[in-house]
């Protein structure tokens, strides 16, 4: 085996394939959307070239910024709910009664679909019988908000869903995380007299700094670019009040046929998102990872 | 069946043994599942035909309404159009038209076929007077209301607007919703204020502001704003409807807790034929048409609506004569079935004598008989990016998130960067 593996050409071989469907299935239409992003093209006729016309127009399109300030705000509370999750994974972790069972109740939304979450959630925030209204007038509030129709509401109405769905997934990642730092460092903390919290703060938390560094990322980068929960429930409306980035390139292109636009749309999207992704690595301490 | 939609160039490549027998191809958009009687009528109609002419085959590829808007779209773009398939009117169409993709249909209506439509909806299909498409379907948008929770609070149908006030005002003074309105989805409230630009400024107002002959902020245009605001002051809608979608709004209605719902004709087997309604409801519910305001220009007989599909025939079909002889014939068996198999109003003038319909159908054929005026659908008269904004600022302007006078402005702005 080790006599195949220095050969470079059978390396080349092996590596062949997967490179060939990554270039094709990912950095070629990449390439194509930044191409398509210089015309005016309706998806259906001609194209006709208009050079950097549809880049430059978005930087002055405020419904644009308008749904990047959404996606921005959207980055930020998932940013937060991180430290959410994290407490919960902490206590998980920690031998507690019933913490088997919690941890699948923490995993379900992750295995349902967007689009049964987005019916699920569009039944509890229904205006009239839905969870929300009925226990809002339960208690004696008298016209509670129509959650999805209020454009001052309805980003953050829609935030909960998106954050609820993803809880699982983090809480997921920290727990086996933690889990996976040996007992006798803990043991160890035990007998110099640290209590719980400080075990969590100085030892456990500083040990899965690597993780949490790889959520935030996660967590931004996936903000950034959300779709489909919005699509379904919203669409990105009552007029523009919960649109994204992504529910905006996907209007621009399939609803209004600027599919010359909506490529620009697209572009911008990853060249923010590298740009977010390389900012983070810059900012957060480049220490080395702890090897147990 | 998969494979038909992309092989039509092919198929006439491979000459020899096929010579005699000329294959179509055929891309609709009623599958089995969702639209039974829909795709039996078709199933039956390429049999009649198929018999009565030996050296025809009709290949037909089905996809559901989403899939197939994707799939034109990809087809056209490689130039791979089937040889007959659906489409839909004016700005739907319009790309593809400039992009000659779809054949002129002129010759077709001036063999005879013109007389069988209904006045007004073959012209939804004509770019500069030349026809692309021949319709199947027209519908037209009146209030349908609930005779058991009018006659419980003793209210009459309304002919007037302010009749049609003191109805909603009563209704919700009551605690009963007066209209549901599913207004996430836009266009369901583009109707409403389709219809009051019409009773205020009469029927060629708003086609004159989008055409650019007119404008906007013509104060017929703007008053119909007002309305719209006023009655979402009078709580006339359900609540949230800036947050239901059409499918949601239509619950309180079907159930009984709405008192009116403006919608297309293609509901009426909701209340006709449907068997999962039951009967009760079924025999609640009338329409009425809009009523016309005081010092209004326009009349009550003037509708909303529009044709939904149409047939085309592809530019580029190397089989067009035989295309064009099959949409000619499936035009004219559509139209005598359609609306006794499947409850759809054809495109083409229907003998309401010879046939055995529910008197809901009769009242709308009739209606659609004498009517003055059918003005088509904003959204689709405008071009698809003014038509995104048209739909926003509907919602805007129900969400009293813009003046009346602003919602006209945008519109104007819309237009005027359009025409650039």
């Amino acid at each position: 085996m080790e006599k195949v593996m220095s050969n470079k050409f059978i390396i080349a071989l092996y590596i062949l394939p997967a490179l060939l469907l990554v270039l094709t299935l990912i950095y070629v239409p990449i390439a194509l959307t930044g191409y398509y992003g210089l015309m005016e093209w309706d998806g259906i006729g001609d194209m006709s070239f208009v050079g950097l016309e549809n880049y430059m127009a978005l930087l002055q399109d405020k419904n644009f910024w308008n749904s990047a300030s959404h996606s921005f705000l959207l980055a930020l509370f998932s940013t937060l709910s991180l430290a959410g999750y994290l407490v919960i994974a902490l206590i998980l972790a920690s031998k507690i009664k019933g913490a088997h069972f919690l941890r699948k109740i923490y995993l379900i939304p992750m295995l349902l679909s967007s689009v049964a979450i987005a019916q699920l959630w569009l039944k509890i925030y229904h205006p009239s019988n839905g969870v929300v209204n009925s226990l809002l007038s339960s208690i004696g509030i008298q016209n509670p908000p129509a959650w999805l129709a209020e454009p001052q509401l309805v980003l953050y109405a829609i935030f909960v869903p998106i954050l609820w769905q993803y809880a699982g997934f983090y809480i997921l990642i920290y727990y086996a995380a933690l889990k996976n730092i040996p007992s006798s460092f803990i043991e160890a903390a035990k007998i110099d007299g640290a209590n719980p919290l400080q075990i969590a703060y100085k030892i456990k938390l500083p040990l899965i700094s690597g993780v949490i560094k790889v959520t935030i990322v996660l967590a931004i980068v996936g903000s950034l670019k959300y779709f489909d929960l919005i699509y379904v429930m919203t669409g990105g409306g009552p007029n523009g009040a919960s649109e994204v980035m992504a529910s905006y390139m996907y209007q621009k292109a399939f609803g209004s046929y600027e599919f010359g636009y909506g490529s620009a749309v697209g572009f911008y999207l990853l060249l923010i998102c590298l740009f977010v992704t390389w900012l983070i690595r810059k900012l957060t301490v480049t220490r080395e990872d702890v090897q147990y | 069946m998969g494979i038909t939609g992309c092989s039509g160039a092919d198929q006439t490549g491979t000459e020899g043994t096929s010579e005699e027998i000329k294959t179509i191809t055929f891309m609709h958009l009623w599958p089995a599942g969702s639209s039974r009687q829909h795709h039996m009528i078709v199933s039956d109609i390429i049999e009649e035909y198929e018999e009565a002419h030996p050296d025809v085959r009709i290949e037909t590829e089905v996809l559901g309404n989403e899939q197939y808007k994707e799939k034109l779209k990809v087809l056209s773009a490689s130039n791979e159009l089937p040889d007959i398939g659906m489409t839909w009117a004016a700005g739907f169409m319009d790309p593809y038209v400039k992009g000659n993709m779809f054949a002129p249909l002129d010759d077709v209506l001036d063999s005879g076929l013109a007389d069988s439509f209904i006045a007004g909806t073959t012209e939804a299909y004509a770019v500069d007077q030349v026809t692309y498409g021949l319709p199947l379907e027209l519908n037209i948008a009146p209030i349908y209301y609930n005779q058991e929770i009018f006659n419980t609070y003793e209210l009459e149908v309304p002919t007037t607007y302010e009749a049609f006030k003191t109805v909603v005002r009563t209704l919700a003074d009551h605690g009963v919703t007066p209209i549901t309105l599913g207004n996430r989805d836009r266009w369901t409230g583009s109707m409403w204020y389709m219809y009051l630009a019409d009773r205020f400024g009469g029927p060629e107002t708003i086609t004159n502001a989008i055409n650019r002959t007119g404008s906007f902020e013509d104060p017929a245009l703007i008053q119909a704003a007002e309305e719209i605001q006023a009655l979402v002051d009078m709580d006339a809608f359900v609540r949230g409807f800036n947050g239901l979608s059409n499918d949601e709004a239509k619950a309180p209605f079907m159930n009984g807790q709405a008192g009116m719902y403006l919608m297309g004709t293609w509901e009426l087997p909701n209340y006709t034929t449907n068997e999962d309604v039951p009967q009760d409801f079924k025999d609640a519910i009338d329409f009425f048409k809009f009523p016309t305001v005081q010092d209004g220009e326009g009349d009550i007989n003037s509708f909303v609506g529009g044709p939904g599909v149409g047939l085309f025939v592809a530019e580029e079909s190397e089989v067009k004569d035989e295309a064009k002889a099959f949409v000619e014939y499936f035009v004219q068996r559509w139209g005598e079935r359609s609306v006794t198999d499947a409850g759809v109003i054809p495109a083409t003038i229907v003998d309401t004598e010879t046939v055995d319909l529910p008197q809901l159908y009769i009242d709308v054929l009739d209606e659609l008989g004498s009517a003055s005026h059918i003005t088509l659908y904003a959204d689709v008269q405008m071009s698809a990016s003014v038509a995104q904004e048209h739909l926003n600022l509907i919602q805007s302007l129900f969400g009293q998130e813009i003046t009346p006078e602003e919602f006209a402005q945008q519109h104007e702005q819309a237009l005027e960067d359009e025409n650039e």
